[in-house]
């Protein structure tokens, strides 16, 4: 900050202590022609307000200065009066960047372990998968639930159907740099009768009934229009995560409104990067952990 | 003293009209307060429908009790007890009539435009731009109001309550524009002039000063004229309150970057913040001690006077969350409290202990003397009353004590990998034994306001309104 932002910092600061200090040692002695204890000071206000002019009590006094002198001795130690930096060169970066230090000399070392370690192999110990699974908690379980089979627009992590594929490296990369996705708004190109044609022949594709004729209507413009991202036979991309629309799993929903709903008005889904939460390291337990996720579902 | 028709008469017309607001405005605001304590343990309770989200209500709750409750209890007293220690009437009728109707438009629209989901999103001064710019005309006539009639008294002296009452007036003015400072963009949106952390501090001043100054000085401004009286003694030390005064104005004022430690505000600001906050201990108690000590030589009558009880129980409640808040204020302890449950017990004890009693107290002392009755209908009624208000009082802040420090401990506890032990949901599904009996406390205290309505009922029907003249002779 200026030199003149600090000193107008400085002399409030130091300012309006002094006046504390001197309006307590003002007010502690007393003055002649003051009223004496016991006696009030013969001002009377509404029939019978009246006032003592009792000193004021010890321990009250101590009390005040035990915190004036505290707040000068911590005004000295630390950063406060304008730029001073203080006598223990304190400061708040630097006190979270020492404990992010000593975090990483502790816990480091375990996770640095675990990175050279194969999924596989981490995923048959159970140390590991158990410090995977507390990771997931706090980072994942928010949006895709604590037993990660997510809800609404959050996909479900254990079922081995992936939107960006389910290869462990693929997984560490989504986990790492984030994804997003998105579906366009086609309501107004299609107008409502186009959505509903497309709608019948979305839900044909994954084996359910619709009305023949709007099936066949709709066909032609699923080429036209979500062949490019959906594939001729809507068996999805997972390069653009697009999914698959033929094995009806839904990401948002598969009721024929919200299918409609989807098609008419797009769809954008954003998967968060941890790379700067998570590192490297803690990303490659944290893809294992999901990755294992689907392979135990499997295994049953 | 002369008692012709031309005598002059004390307006006890708008202190009626705002204390009988305090009542009502307390039921509404600890209702609101109930329901979404209660939907804190069944969410369903917002039965989906958008205006009674949990988000919406909340700030409806804190601006309900705090501005329209406290807010109308303050109206109330100050213009009732600067006229009586004035000795004269109030400065102008119109403007104090202005200011109730005013006042009662501000709530209004808080109460119409908060569900709707309208709002700034600055804490406290949630509502947008144009009920701002009618809280500042409000805000002027009160003003000139109170300080007309301090100009004309007859008494040589300005009584310590108006002193409280005018630094709360003065101050309050200033926070509400410093911090409202906004720029339209509709007739329900507007941005605040300022930006990021700057944004942050100026609306933690604001914040800190309106528990500061609306909610502490202009209360002791009430307990400076109610304490006395009713214990029928002298306050403790003239000198006392000069101390406590001066030095509480001056070191509230820097106290709100208590509310930002750890964040992106300056070390240097949050330093000033914390210390600031621990010398305020003394000023505070100064306070306490001195409306405490008024009892001393008439200690019988807390076992006799269920109104002196509420007096001094609020005081002692005032003592506690005053060495509390400073205690929160330290960055230590800070760091374990902040965005937990223990600032809403916090907040309550002072809230619920504090303001809310000494103006329950307040307004027992001062109805019957509006309506020209000898007491309240039901002294026994005031008993009860006492009694709910202050188990209730226990059960919340003892409940959100053992949950905001439950949560502290749970959001910072690792494992020997270094990753967190609980995760969020964990944390929170550990809340709902403390929630309920949060909301059973918030029940009781709502349950003794009924009773209180229903025993001012009792007390005004069939009362004639009194015109109190004004004594003549100093």
């Amino acid at each position: 900050m200026s030199d003149w932002l600090s000193w107008y910092i400085t002399i409030l600061t130091l300012g309006n202590i002094a006046a504390c200090w001197w309006l307590i040692r003002w007010t502690s002695k007393a003055r002649p022609g003051e009223a004496a204890v016991g006696e009030t000071t013969g001002h009377v206000w509404d029939g019978d307000l009246k006032e003592y002019n009792n000193p004021l009590p010890r321990w009250w006094l101590g009390l005040f200065y035990i915190t004036i002198v505290f707040s000068l001795v911590y005004l000295a130690l630390y950063p406060g009066l304008g730029n001073w930096k203080g006598l223990l060169g304190w400061t708040s970066t630097g006190q979270y960047e020492e404990e992010v230090k000593e975090a990483e000399a502790r816990y480091g070392p375990i996770f640095q372990r675990y990175a050279k370690m194969t999924p596989a192999a981490l995923a048959a110990d159970e140390k590991a998968m158990a410090s995977g699974r507390r990771l997931f908690m706090t980072y994942c379980a928010v949006c895709h639930g604590s037993d990660a089979r997510g809800g609404p627009g959050f996909p479900n992590l254990t079922d081995d159907d992936w939107l960006w594929g389910g290869d462990f490296e693929t997984i560490k990369k989504t986990i790492l740099d984030g994804r997003q996705a998105m579906m366009p708004a086609w309501g107004k190109t299609l107008g409502e009768r186009g959505v509903e044609e497309v709608a019948a022949y979305v839900l044909s594709l994954s084996g359910r009934s619709a009305d023949p004729a709007l099936v066949e209507a709709g066909r032609a413009k699923f080429r036209t229009y979500c062949a490019a991202c959906h594939g001729p036979e809507g068996k999805g991309n997972p390069l653009m995560g697009a999914p698959n629309l033929t094995d009806d799993v839904w990401l948002y929903g598969g009721s024929p409104e919200t299918i409609k709903e989807t098609i008419r008005n797009g769809r954008k889904g954003r998967m968060p990067a941890h790379r700067a939460l998570l590192g490297e390291e803690k990303a490659h337990l944290l893809a294992a952990y999901v990755w294992s996720l689907s392979r135990r579902e499997a295994a049953r | 003293m002369s008692s012709s028709a031309t005598a002059e008469t004390y307006n006890y017309k708008v202190v009626r009209q705002f204390t009988i607001m305090t009542v009502v405005w307390g039921i509404v605001g600890m209702a609101v307060g109930v329901l979404i304590a209660a939907q804190l343990v069944w969410p369903e309770l917002s039965f989906g429908v958008p205006w009674l989200t949990y988000s919406r209500l909340r700030p409806l709750h804190t601006n309900a009790v705090i501005f329209a409750f406290g807010g109308s209890a303050l109206f109330a007293t100050s213009y009732y007890v600067v006229q009586r220690t004035c000795q004269v009437r109030l400065f102008s009728d119109k403007l104090a009539a202005f200011t109730f109707w005013g006042w009662q438009a501000v709530i209004v629209g808080a109460a119409i435009t908060l569900p709707l989901g309208i709002t700034t999103s600055k804490e406290y001064a949630e509502l947008e731009w144009p009920l701002d710019l009618l809280i500042t005309v409000v805000w002027v006539a009160y003003a000139i109001v109170f300080f007309g009639t301090i100009l004309r008294r007859r008494t040589q002296h300005i009584y310590v309550a108006n002193w409280f009452y005018g630094a709360f007036i003065l101050t309050i003015a200033l926070l509400h524009v410093v911090n409202s400072a906004e720029v339209p963009v509709s007739w329900f949106k507007s941005y605040s002039v300022y930006a990021g952390a700057i944004d942050a501090m100026v609306q933690w001043w604001y914040g800190h000063n309106a528990v500061g100054f609306f909610l502490t000085a202009g209360f002791l401004g009430m307990m400076y004229y109610f304490v006395p009286k009713q214990a029928g003694r002298p306050v403790y030390s003239y000198r006392l309150s000069v101390v406590h005064f001066w030095a509480l104005i001056s070191l509230y004022m820097w106290a709100g970057p208590h509310h930002l430690h750890y964040t992106a505000l300056p070390d240097w600001a949050q330093t000033l913040g914390m210390i600031f906050s621990l010398m305020l201990i003394a000023p505070s108690w100064g306070g306490m001690i001195n409306g405490i000590m008024t009892l001393s030589g008439a200690w019988h009558k807390l076992r006799t006077d269920p109104i002196i009880r509420f007096l001094i129980v609020s005081l002692s409640f005032y003592g506690m969350s005053t060495f509390e808040g400073p205690m929160m204020s330290i960055k230590t302890v800070n760091a374990l409290s902040h965005y937990t449950d223990w600032t809403i017990g916090h907040v309550h004890s002072g809230a619920l202990g504090w303001v809310g009693l000494v103006t329950i107290g307040s307004v027992y002392v001062l109805l019957p003397r509006l309506f020209g009755r000898e007491q309240m209908h039901s002294i026994k009624a005031i008993e009860a009353h006492f009694w709910l208000a202050t188990i209730g009082i226990v059960l919340y802040i003892a409940s959100m004590w053992i949950a905001g420090v439950m949560q502290g401990l749970m959001w910072r506890a690792v494992n020997d990998d270094g990753t967190l032990t609980y995760s969020f949901v964990e944390s929170l599904k550990a809340m709902y034994p403390y929630y309920t009996v949060r909301l059973l406390g918030g029940v009781l205290y709502l349950a003794g306001m009924l009773i209180m309505a229903w025993n001012v009922w009792k007390t005004v029907s069939g009362a004639r309104p009194v015109e109190a003249p004004v004594p003549q002779a100093a």
